[in-house]
């Protein structure tokens, strides 16, 4: 007697296209990524005066913007979660506090937020320092990075938790009422449940956040910090060469937005369950 | 009967803004009975059976669940640690296989070590006659499969009483007897059980006794043969006269 396949082999038959092994085949626009870098490689290769000169000064840089981003990025999917279960809660206060935060942030250009954490908080801060006369609030200086990465943080863990929001939202009812009714609190049933699947389902627009948050980024120049568009405006400002330093700026802004894509893409590919 | 009752629902009220879904229903369930309910959609038995686990707050009146009154947070889970529930769209948790379904909350709640969690588990879809579905997904499964693998995912935490809310009514007709040879196996076990649902072989063959709720009240109770063949009420026989073709 022949064996039957089993449920799950059956569905692998029926999605397989013929000749084509789903893991072969590379997404083509990796080649896009290659290309970008190949365009940078040459140019500091054939053309080293300036692009050379401008990749060297401007590469501690991209190391800044990478730090800035990836360390922001984490805070914002914790503050993103607790945002979002926050828009969720039966509780008014808890509800009330949240959604306040969301629309107010919403409101304010980035810019504008960045610039108030490094320069108008400072003076908050010292002035309650001197009502309160605590002589460590009134000598406070603000730190450039830490205060980039809280503006971004705050202003995109608004968007974010709004984006956790709606994916928690998606998930139906019935998986919170099963999960319940099997004695589970309601966090127990949102971490081993409802998250869990609200992610997967999420990822997409979590990783189109995070290539945003790569380019926003570039806005911390304004409040001292020394990423990529700083170090590219000190070269043009010491060079008077904007034209290559802002083709090199900009290419290494695409090496790193292009990457991310393709690696969101594959994290997407890896984790995408049918329902 | 000297006996207390399992489930003791004493004057339940309860509200959708202005509607009223429940309009003062009380009901004893005694250990081991099997209470089958039917009635017309929308006339509140699947809203009074969502009160005995407290899916659904009601706005007046006291339940008590093997002795544990479902007034406090703490309370309510301890009711639903002893409590299954069975729902219509099975509502199995789509991320994870059939064995992952029946092992989460034995090991979140009842605190099982890995080992004995598994073990319970693969047992448990033995009994419900899949364990070749182990490790598959709920969506590779078929409707009266996905039931079966909920009807021992809420086995798994050994219930004393166990809840079905129209087990059979969103599965292909050629599914149905599947699911309800396992409840009729659990009847036969000695399982207490409240059964929303208006499968009439199942009910003559298994119950104590039969419900026919309307517009938030009970109207009617009997043995299931009584009930079905010779119903007091006029609206009781105008309900069946749609329902038995």
């Amino acid at each position: 007697m022949d064996k039957q396949p089993s449920g799950s082999e059956q569905i692998k038959e029926l999605v397989k296209i013929p000749g084509v092994e789903p893991s072969a085949r590379l997404d083509p626009w990796w080649w896009l990524v290659v290309l970008v870098i190949a365009s940078v490689a040459l140019l500091v290769l054939l053309i080293p005066d300036p692009y050379r000169r401008i990749y060297t000064f401007v590469l501690d840089g991209v190391y800044v913007t990478i730090g800035v981003t990836i360390v922001a990025f984490l805070f914002i999917l914790i503050v993103g979660m607790i945002g979002g279960l926050g828009r969720l809660s039966k509780n008014k206060l808890i509800y009330g506090f949240f959604t306040l935060y969301v629309e107010i942030i919403r409101g304010i250009p980035i810019l504008v937020q960045l610039i108030w954490w490094y320069y108008a908080f400072p003076v908050v801060i010292q002035g309650i320092g001197r009502a309160l006369n605590i002589q460590a609030l009134i000598g406070y200086q603000a730190n450039a990075v830490a205060m980039a990465i809280l503006g971004l943080v705050v202003c995109y863990g608004a968007y974010m938790s709004e984006i956790y929001r709606a994916g928690i939202q998606s998930i139906p009812k019935g998986q919170m009422e099963a999960a319940r009714s099997l004695g589970m609190t309601y966090f127990q049933a949102m971490r081993y449940v409802i998250l869990p699947q609200a992610i997967r389902i999420i990822l997409p627009p979590v990783g189109n956040e995070f290539i945003a948050l790569l380019k926003d980024s570039s806005l911390v120049s304004a409040v001292a910090v020394a990423d990529l568009t700083r170090r590219g405006r000190e070269f043009m400002a010491a060079t008077f060469q904007p034209l290559p330093t802002w083709i090199m700026v900009a290419l290494l802004y695409l090496i790193m937005t292009l990457f991310s894509a393709r690696i969101v893409g594959w994290i997407e590919k890896k984790t995408k369950f049918e329902r | 009967m000297a006996e207390e009752p399992i489930i003791q629902i004493k004057n339940v009220h309860k509200r959708f803004g202005a509607v009223e879904a429940l309009r003062g229903v009380s009901l004893d369930v005694y250990r081991g009975e099997v209470v089958v309910i039917i009635g017309p959609s929308g006339s509140g038995k699947s809203t009074l059976l969502r009160c005995i686990n407290r899916l659904e707050e009601y706005d007046e009146g006291q339940i008590i669940v093997d002795g544990i009154p479902l007034d406090s947070a703490q309370n309510i889970n301890a009711v639903r640690r002893e409590v299954g529930m069975v729902f219509q769209s099975f509502n199995l948790f789509m991320h994870m296989t059939a064995l992952e379904n029946l092992i989460l909350a034995q090991q979140v709640v009842r605190k099982r070590s890995r080992a004995e969690a598994q073990e319970i588990a693969y047992n448990l879809l033995v009994k419900v006659g899949i364990p070749e579905k182990a490790n598959a997904y709920p969506i590779q499964l078929s409707g009266g499969q996905q039931q079966r693998v909920a009807i021992a995912r809420a086995l798994a935490m050994n219930p004393k009483i166990m809840l079905f809310d129209e087990p059979t009514s969103a599965l292909d007709p050629e599914m149905i007897k599947e699911v309800l040879d396992v409840m009729l196996n659990l009847a036969q076990e000695g399982m207490t059980m409240v059964v929303v649902s208006h499968e009439m072989g199942f009910a003559r063959a298994a119950a104590n006794r039969a419900l026919l709720m309307d517009g938030g009240l009970i109207i009617e109770e009997a043995a299931p043969d009584v009930l079905f063949t010779n119903p007091k009420h006029e609206r009781t026989r105008e309900f069946l006269s749609k329902v038995l073709h």
